[in-house]
């Protein structure tokens, strides 16, 4: 019994969900051992022991130079082959989404995405945009599936383990090779990146009005240094951009503190913000979904309430 | 010339509550309706620019009942030409049942002589959140997949597929034929007019059976997550409360 989990890594080392999805494993009681694809930021080895992995398999050559879905599968492939593990597991990323769909179509078995929690056989995971939860049966072996986004909290093992490294250079067929990413553009600032990393995000949705509503939200987000987020509703008006959207089709952020305005509280958008440490709604309807789920809430027009939240801001700097 | 099979998936129209059916098995829609799911709007748009762009043709295909056709009725309002229903029940299906299905027709229409030498996909279906039946589907195929791209264009037997990674707007470029998945954001969806209303109407759509036996999706049940009671905290209504918000800001040590 081992859990292989597929870690990404950053300029920051291992990515907070990659953290969450080591946690996860570990809670299986299973070993956990670690799978690293292509070049590495310094340190990342240290914080895998942290997390409690015992054997990091690193996958390196020269087809790991550039991303492709089916070149990462058939790095982690040549992992679990070199593990002997029966679970595979990643973070519900776009990429862990990817990979690990890969790897259960090349092993012919099925894949669970973003579950929560794990029993036996019986995998339990956010359909619907998580409003639902399905359990599923899983049983073929290797068990492959990925961890939803703050399903668990990431937490360092009781006892950190100095994991044993080996290092894979599987010779790949031209097929896994075909599929890569042939150039990246660094992300501008308009990007949603901005709002997925940001503490602060201030939100607008059909109570904005119009496309000319979203004045107040925007000096406010400037006031507060945050990001912009807007609900699925106002980019299909076309009233702002769609990287700006914060739902199960837009980004899912995770602030210290949201403030939506004028957003009821969808499923939609929900999914994307349910993360949100504090939630500080203005809406004028106390009956809202977005209300009632809130931490705290200011009932109006948020017209209104925007601009002298704002102004409040500024006084007491002002005043310093 | 490239002629592009694009797939939808009927789904629930959820708002802000869901309910389940009695038995647990899904979603209880009758009250909230269906819709497209999300994705596959602009996969749908895709389909129907790079057909006009290539000289080639769109061709929507889904997997369901026969309520379905509703949904291949509206890309055929907005620019597909023919229209394709597996008629099944959809409950019944895993997301390895469903790319055996796709693969199936495309095999067929290849057999016809009429093959698709793009297939198009969302990411995700809006209700099963399965992340995988293009994948699937690609090594049914056995052709290259682009995962989760926002725009995709043709040219001279060559995909380019744009979507964004994780350190950046990322390029990918495959040769033909190719299966590729897209999300929601990169093009705009036209509206149907009235003519591609009217022509969709007259479109005969191509009903078949599936072509084997499911093994499922492995559900054992749907449940709802317990309701946490709410315990939202009113500062205040209006711009008096304005202060309190701010106090809230400060505390939380947000306003720098």
């Amino acid at each position: 019994m081992t859990v292989l989990v597929f870690v990404e890594t950053g300029a920051g080392g291992v990515t907070e969900v990659s953290r969450e999805a080591l946690t996860f494993a570990r809670g299986t009681g299973a070993p956990v051992h670690a799978v690293l694809i292509g070049a590495q930021p310094d340190g990342v080895l240290a914080e895998l022991g942290a997390y409690g992995a015992e054997e990091v398999h690193h996958v390196t050559g020269s087809a790991f130079d550039a991303y492709g879905g089916a070149t990462w599968a058939a790095g982690l492939e040549a992992a679990l082959v070199a593990s002997g593990a029966d679970t595979v597991t990643a973070a519900g990323t776009p990429r862990g989404m990817e990979v690990l769909a890969h790897l259960a179509a090349r092993r012919d078995v099925a894949m669970a995405a973003n579950v929560v929690s794990a029993d036996g056989d019986i995998v339990t995971r956010q359909v619907v945009g998580g409003s639902v939860l399905e359990e599923m049966r899983l049983p073929q072996r290797p068990a492959v599936f990925t961890v939803a986004g703050h399903a668990v909290e990431a937490q360092p093992a009781a006892a950190p383990t100095t994991p044993a490294v080996t290092v894979l250079e599987p010779e790949l067929p031209p097929q896994d090779l075909v599929a890569r990413v042939v150039s990246t553009e660094p992300a501008g600032p308009d990007r949603s990146g901005a709002l997925t990393s940001a503490r602060v995000v201030v939100g607008a949705g059909r109570g904005a009005g119009g496309p000319n509503g979203f004045d107040g939200v925007v000096e406010l987000t400037e006031v507060l240094g945050g990001a912009l987020g807007v609900s699925r509703v106002v980019t299909s008006l076309g009233w702002r951009p769609h990287h700006e959207q914060v739902g199960q089709t837009g980004s899912r952020i995770a602030p210290e503190v949201y403030i939506p305005c004028g957003i009821s509280g969808a499923i939609q958008h929900w999914a994307g913000c349910a993360s949100s440490k504090t939630i500080v709604a203005i809406n004028t309807d106390d009956e809202a979904p977005m209300v009632t789920k809130a931490t705290y809430a200011v009932i109006g027009d948020m017209h209104e309430i925007v601009p002298a939240i704002t102004a409040e801001v500024r006084r007491r700097r002002r005043q310093g | 010339v490239t002629n592009v099979l694009v797939c939808v998936k009927r789904v629930p129209d959820v708002g802000s509550a869901v309910t389940l059916t009695p038995d647990a098995q899904g979603v209880d829609a009758r009250h909230v309706g269906f819709t497209t799911s999300a994705h596959e709007a602009c996969a749908v748009e895709l389909a129907v620019r790079i057909a006009a762009d290539t000289g080639g043709t769109a061709t929507v295909l889904t997997v369901g009942d026969g309520d379905a056709v509703e949904q291949l009725r509206t890309a055929l309002g907005v620019g597909c030409t023919a229209a394709t229903l597996v008629e099944t029940d959809p409950a019944a299906l895993g997301p390895v049942d469903v790319a055996r299905e796709i693969a199936a027709v495309v095999r067929s229409h290849e057999g016809d002589g009429r093959g698709h030498d793009l297939v198009l996909l969302g990411n995700d279906a809006a209700d099963s959140g399965d992340f995988q039946v293009g994948i699937r589907l690609a090594y049914l195929l056995e052709r290259p997949v682009v995962n989760g791209v926002k725009t995709v264009s043709v040219e001279g037997g060559t995909v380019t597929a744009v979507g964004d990674g994780p350190d950046g707007v990322e390029t990918f470029r495959v040769p033909l034929p190719a299966v590729v998945t897209v999300l929601e954001g990169g093009v705009e969806p036209r509206y149907p007019t009235i003519t591609g209303r009217m022509k969709a109407k007259k479109t005969p759509i191509e009903t078949r059976e599936p072509a084997g036996a499911p093994a499922g999706p492995g559900r054992v049940r749907l449940t709802l997550p317990p309701a946490q009671p709410s315990t939202v905290e009113i500062l205040g209504r209006g711009p008096e409360a304005a202060p309190a918000v701010v106090d809230l800001l400060e505390s939380l040590g947000v306003t720098r």
